[in-house]
C-alpha cells in the first residue's frame, strides 16, 4: 500500500540502522585486512589495534568521545529548504536525501553539540560521512552558522570536525555559497576573541577544504586522514601521471606547512583540551586576586590625593586604616 | 577567425552565403547588394531566435567560446592608466589571475580577473584562466592593497576552476581559495564581481564574495563544471547537457535564487559577436553597481555583504 511505503517503511528502515551491531561480529580492516573484533575496534575509537589505521566513525562517537563522560547536548537545526532546485540525474534528489535521512536518522550531515571538555564549555560540529558523503549543502552550511552562533552566545570555543566530500552537486550554485557562509560564521567566532579548531578526518576535501576547514586558529588532523581540494582521480587526469607516495594525507599536508598537528585519535581529547586551556587560561587567576591592593597601597605611599587611593570598582581601599 | 559553435550551424552557412556574394560584388553586379541585405537580415532574425532561447548546454558553450572577450579585453577597454601588478610576494606570479590599479571612469580601482587567453600562447601563458594558490594569494594582496587604500574592487570572474595540481595541493590550493574568500568578505571597500565567462565552482568564489554580483546573459556559474557532475552522477560525461540543465547555472536561473544581483544583457549572438557593445553595457552596470555602495562606510559595507550571504539559500526556485 502506498501511506505504508511512502511513510512506514522509511521509520522501519530507520529503526533497523540504528540497530547496534551484534557483538559477535567480525569486521576486516581495510587497511591490514586483520579481523577485528567488533567490540574491540568500538573500545579502541574504530583505530585498527594492528596497523593504527583510523576507520571513519559518525558524529554521535565523535561526540561521546570528545565531551565530559561522553555527555553532551546537541541543538536542532534551523530549517532549510530542501531540494531547492528540484534537481534531479538518474534518480531524485528529494529521494536520495529521505533515503540519507532514513539511513542515518538525521536531517542532514552534520550534528552540532555543547559540553565540557574537561570541563570547559566547549561548541563541537561534526560531519556525517553517511550521510551522502558528508557533502555541504545550506542544511551543513546553517549547521555550522548555528554552531557559531552558538559558540559566541555561550562564550564558548568552537570545534569542527569535517569529514566530507566537498560541496553537495545536487544544491547547485547554493551549495557553492556555502563557502561564503561558513567563512563568515568562522568569522564570528573569531571577531568573538573565541577560539576556533579545525579537527580534520578523513576526508576532507573540495568546497569544505576551500572554505572553514582551512581557517583554523590551530589545524588538527587524524592519522592518515585524506584532506585535498581537488580529487586524486581529477589531478592524475590533469597531470598524466601517478600521485607521488602518501599525497594528501594528514601526514604530507603537515610537511607541507598545512597543519599544526598529526595525531592518533586516542590522543585527540586531550590534545583539544589542553590546547584549549592553553587558549582560554592564558594568565594565571587565582594569584592575581591580591594584586591590585598591594599596588594601590604603594600608589597610596606615593601619591597624597585620596583619589588616588581608590581601588578601581570604587570600594574603599582596603589596609589603610593609618590614612584616615 | 570565426568560431562557430555546433548549434550555429545554420547561421554559419548563411554567413558564408554572404562572404561568397560580397566578392561577387567586385564583378559590379549591382543586385548582390539587395540579396545580401536579405541575407543578412535572415542570419539577424536566426541569430536573436537562437539565442533568446539558449539551452543551459548552450550557454556553457558560449560562455567557453574562444572569441569571447575575456577579462584583459575588458581591462583594456574600460580601464585608463592601467598599471598590472604581478606576484604573490611569496612563490610567484600566477598569470592566470590579472590584477592591478587604474583608472575606471574617472575613480581609481583596484581591478583583479582570471584571463583564459586568446591563442594558444598567450592561453598557456595564462594556464588557461585556472589558477594556483598563487594567483589566490596574489588577489589577497591586491584586495588588501585596495582596503589600505580606500579604492573599490572590480572583480572579473573567467575560469573553468582552480588549477589541480600536486603544486597546488602542495602549496595549500584549499587554504588560498579560503583565504581569499575571507579577505573579499572582510573588505572595507565596495567591491562589484562580474561573471563574464565560466564562473568555475571555488576558483570563482574565490574573488566573487563581493558586495554586487553581476553576470553577462550567456555566462555560466556553477558548483562543478557540468561534464564532472554528469561523470559522477550519471557515470557519463556524455551527460553533461543533462547535467547543464540540472545544475541551473544560468544568468537567469542564479538571478531567481537570488545569488547574483543583476543580469547585463549581451549583444544579439552573445558578447563575442559585437565587442563594444558588451564593453560599454559592462561598464554601465559596473558603474551603477558602484555608485549605489557609495555612501556606505566599511562598517556598513562589510555588515551588507554578511547578511546577503547569510541570507542566501532561503529561495527555492520557484
Ligand atoms: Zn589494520
Amino acid at each position: 500500500m502506498n501511506w505504508l511505503t511512502n511513510f512506514v517503511r522509511p521509520k522501519i528502515r530507520a529503526l533497523y540502522a540504528k540497530k547496534d551491531v551484534p557483538d559477535n561480529l567480525w569486521l576486516k580492516c581495510p587497511n591490514c585486512e586483520a579481523m577485528l573484533f567488533h567490540r574491540d575496534l568500538e573500545e579502541n575509537l574504530r583505530v585498527c589495534q594492528h596497523c593504527g589505521f583510523h576507520m571513519r566513525i559518525d558524529p554521535v562517537r565523535r561526540m561521546q568521545m570528545l565531551f565530559d563522560g561522553g555527555e553532551y547536548q546537541t541543538i536542532e537545526l534551523p530549517k532549510a529548504p530542501p531540494d531547492p532546485l528540484r534537481f534531479r540525474d538518474q534518480k531524485r534528489y528529494a529521494d536520495r536525501l529521505k533515503e540519507a535521512q532514513s539511513k542515518t536518522g538525521r536531517p542532514d550531515a552534520i550534528l552540532v553539540a555543547h559540553g565540557r571538555m574537561d570541563g570547559m564549555p566547549v561548541v563541537v560540529a561534526a560531519f556525517d560521512f553517511g550521510f551522502m558523503g558528508g557533502s555541504m549543502g545550506i542544511a551543513v552550511g546553517e549547521g555550522l552558522v548555528a554552531a557559531a552562533r552558538l559558540a559566541v552566545l555561550q562564550d564558548a570555543p568552537l570545534v569542527v570536525v569535517p569529514a566530507s566530500g566537498g560541496a553537495r552537486m545536487q544544491e547547485g550554485i547554493l551549495s557553492l555559497m556555502q563557502m561564503p557562509r561558513t567563512v563568515i560564521a568562522v568569522e564570528m567566532v573569531k571577531e568573538a576573541g573565541l577560539p576556533y579548531v579545525v579537527v580534520l578526518t578523513d576526508p576532507t576535501t573540495g568546497g569544505v577544504t576551500a572554505s572553514f576547514a582551512m581557517l583554523g586558529d590551530v589545524h588538527i588532523a587524524e592519522r592518515g586522514a585524506q584532506i585535498g581540494f581537488a580529487g586524486a582521480r581529477v589531478i592524475e587526469d590533469t597531470i598524466r601521471e601517478t600521485l607521488p607516495e602518501g599525497f594528501q594525507r594528514a601526514e604530507y599536508l603537515m610537511e607541507h606547512g598545512m597543519v599544526d598537528m598529526v595525531v592518533h585519535r586516542k590522543d585527540l581529547r586531550r590534545t583539544l583540551s589542553k590546547l584549549l586551556d592553553l587558549l582560554r587560561r592564558p594568565a594565571p587567576v587565582a594569584e592575581v586576586v591580591a594584586m591590585p591592593i598591594a599596588v594601590a597601597e604603594v600608589e597610596a605611599e606615593a601619591v597624597p590625593p585620596p583619589a588616588a587611593a581608590a581601588s578601581k570598582d570604587g570600594r574603599e581601599p582596603a589596609g589603610e586604616p593609618a590614612e584616615r | 577567425m570565426q568560431t562557430f559553435l555546433e548549434f550555429e550551424k545554420p547561421i554559419a552557412e548563411l554567413e558564408g552565403k554572404i562572404e561568397e556574394l560580397r566578392h561577387l560584388t567586385d564583378q559590379g553586379d549591382i543586385n548582390i547588394a539587395d540579396e545580401v541585405g536579405k541575407l543578412q537580415s535572415k542570419v539577424d532574425r536566426l541569430l536573436r531566435q537562437t539565442y533568446a532561447k539558449l539551452s543551459p548546454w548552450q550557454k556553457v558553450q558560449v560562455a567557453r567560446h574562444p572569441n569571447r572577450p575575456h577579462c584583459l579585453d575588458y581591462v583594456e577597454a574600460l580601464i585608463e592608466d592601467f598599471m598590472p601588478l604581478a606576484g604573490d610576494r611569496a612563490f610567484a606570479e600566477d598569470r592566470a589571475v590579472v590584477g592591478g590599479i587604474g583608472r575606471f571612469r574617472g575613480r581609481t580601482v583596484m581591478v583583479i580577473g582570471q584571463e583564459k587567453g586568446h591563442d594558444t600562447e598567450s592561453r598557456v601563458r595564462h594556464n588557461f584562466g585556472m589558477a594556483k594558490p598563487e594567483g589566490y594569494r596574489k588577489a589577497i594582496r591586491l584586495m588588501e592593497m585596495a582596503d589600505r587604500f580606500g579604492l573599490p574592487v572590480l572583480s572579473l570572474v573567467d575560469t573553468a576552476g582552480a588549477y589541480p595540481g600536486v603544486a597546488s595541493e602542495e602549496r595549500g590550493q584549499a587554504e588560498a581559495i579560503a583565504r581569499s574568500i575571507e579577505t573579499c568578505l572582510r573588505l572595507k571597500v565596495p567591491m562589484v564581481a562580474a561573471v563574464i565567462g565560466e564562473g568555475g565552482s571555488g576558483g570563482a568564489i574565490a574573488i566573487a564574495a563581493s558586495d554586487r554580483v553581476l553576470m553577462l546573459e550567456h555566462a555560466v556559474y556553477s558548483v562543478i563544471s557540468p561534464e564532472g557532475c554528469a561523470s559522477i552522477l550519471w557515470r557519463s560525461s556524455a551527460n553533461a547537457a543533462d547535467a547543464a540543465a540540472a545544475l541551473r547555472l544560468t544568468a537567469q536561473d542564479l538571478k531567481e535564487l537570488g545569488v547574483i544581483d543583476r543580469i547585463v544583457a549581451e549583444p544579439v549572438g552573445g558578447a563575442h559577436r559585437n565587442r563594444s557593445e558588451i564593453f560599454a553595457s559592462l561598464g554601465d552596470a559596473l558603474e551603477d553597481s558602484l555608485d549605489g555602495l557609495r555612501g556606505l562606510d566599511g562598517a556598513a559595507l562589510r555588515a551588507r555583504r554578511r547578511d546577503k550571504f547569510l541570507d542566501m539559500g532561503q529561495k527555492g526556485l520557484s
